[in-house]
């Protein structure tokens, strides 16, 4: 039945996790273009631009890149499938890290040396967000437990609790917002794939992708960030209506938050975001789960 | 309809100018102008880019990396010579090293004259670049459709 659930779940992310996405891309740029003070362009302006790169003509370097952003794709809308039909939260997240490896293969075989070294920083940054989005998995099945009794990494479990899991994950949550700026590729974190060229050397990861697999890379992250976004709401839901209320509020706010760190913090080098990354899981992880643990 | 209009990528090659244009290129890109209205975002790849604009006049030196960028770029793609010295050579034509126009290495769509060119000029060569992309991208289409029977 569970895996009914999913393949239902998967379906239905892969019509609405792209949507949904391509609209928050949409808010992005618009908030973006206001903090700078300028008009910007129109909400569905990443819609226009993957249309676009879908109408451009074929040349991959080899025919192995684009299968492999295609699994990544795949791989990421299953991780959305699992997690929005209320599956395992770990497997979620072993399965969209699968899709990142994925992503990072795609650039790594195509031999540019400018895709090298995006691939090679992506790898860094899986390295840097990874242990804090275990921790995640773990506080927030932890937190199931101290108010059931029952350790379960179920997303729908959360539905069934007489309180949201963020009462007891305070810490976790915040080393999550911090892995967050990573996983949604905003600066200061942005160091495999930036969204602005002033930054970047070439185009990190996507170098050698053009066309149907860059458009692919675009579909794949606005569907990562539909599923962080949902993350973040997860531990704000409990046995109430109201509580997906909150959940979307604070995820809006948490999203708007991203935008404005993005515009007003300069690329870091990856020691820092390596060592800031671990020492937030560290700190954040360990003490929250210790305390689950003590207490 | 064809979606290359609506989000033209530019990429921004200077090949000997003397910045004058490349400073007006940028300045089309800040808020005071603000492209990105159109779609218009500045890439630094030619492999995502959909227009070339090219700075300068075309030496010996810069030859092999213009025509380089324009290989590199994916079809449909369109070329603006952004300032005199990108059209004809300018007040640099008659130098001993000096090849002329970017004409001379690849087609160029649209020019965009002017010492400095000035933002708006860019703009509009850019909106003009635009409508080739457009017939370019249907004429892609219309030989893939032809190549699928």
């Amino acid at each position: 039945m569970d895996l009914f659930y999913v393949l239902v779940g998967t379906v239905v992310f892969a019509v609405g996790g792209p949507v949904l996405g391509c609209l928050l891309a949409g808010i992005d740029r618009k908030v973006t273009a206001r903090m700078q003070g300028r008009v910007g362009p129109s909400l569905l302006q990443p819609y226009y631009d993957v249309r676009k790169l879908l109408e451009k003509d074929r040349v991959a370097v080899n025919s192995s890149e684009e299968v492999y952003v295609a699994t990544a794709l795949v791989f990421t809308l299953l991780a959305g499938g699992i997690f929005f039909s209320g599956g395992n939260l770990l497997l979620c997240v072993f399965v969209v890290t699968l899709s990142a490896l994925f992503f990072i293969v795609a650039a790594w075989c195509t031999r540019s040396p400018y895709a090298e070294v995006g691939a090679s920083r992506e790898t860094l940054q899986v390295m840097a967000y990874e242990p804090m989005v275990l921790f995640m998995a773990i506080g927030y099945a932890l937190g199931i437990a101290s108010m059931t009794g029952f350790l379960s990494f179920d997303v729908r479990a959360a539905f069934y609790m007489p309180a949201p899991v963020i009462l007891s994950n305070v810490l976790v949550f915040a080393g999550l917002l911090f892995v967050l700026t990573i996983k949604l590729r905003k600066s200061p974190f942005d160091l495999s794939y930036s969204h602005h060229a002033h930054q970047e050397l070439v185009k990190g990861v996507t170098t050698e992708m053009s066309g149907r697999t860059l458009a692919m890379v675009e579909i794949i992250h606005w569907c990562e960030n539909v599923l962080f976004l949902g993350w973040v709401g997860l531990f704000f839901i409990w046995n109430s209506a109201a509580s997906i209320l909150l959940a979307l509020a604070v995820v809006a706010a948490v999203y708007f938050l991203e935008i404005w760190i993005d515009n007003n913090f300069a690329r870091v080098k990856w020691q820092a975001m390596l060592k800031g990354a671990w020492v937030v899981a560290l700190v954040a992880g360990v003490v929250n789960i210790g305390a689950f643990v003590v207490l | 309809m064809a979606f290359a209009s609506k989000s033209p990528w530019v990429i921004h090659y200077d090949g000997s100018s003397c910045n004058g244009c490349d400073i007006e290129v940028l300045a089309a890109l800040c808020p005071g102008y603000d492209v990105e209205r159109f779609g218009i975002i500045n890439t630094g790849n030619p492999k995502h880019a959909d227009i070339f604009l090219v700075t300068g006049s075309v030496n010996e030196q810069n030859k092999a990396v213009i025509r380089e960028i324009y290989d590199q770029m994916v079809e449909p793609k369109v070329v603006v010579a952004c300032g005199i010295c990108a059209c004809t050579g300018g007040i640099f034509h008659d130098c001993y090293n000096v090849l002329g126009g970017v004409d001379s290495v690849i087609p160029v769509d649209v020019y965009a004259p002017g010492c400095a060119v000035c933002p708006e000029n860019i703009i509009d060569a850019v909106v003009q670049g635009v409508a080739v992309l457009d017939e370019k991208s249907k004429a892609l289409k219309k030989k893939r459709k032809e190549a699928a029977l």
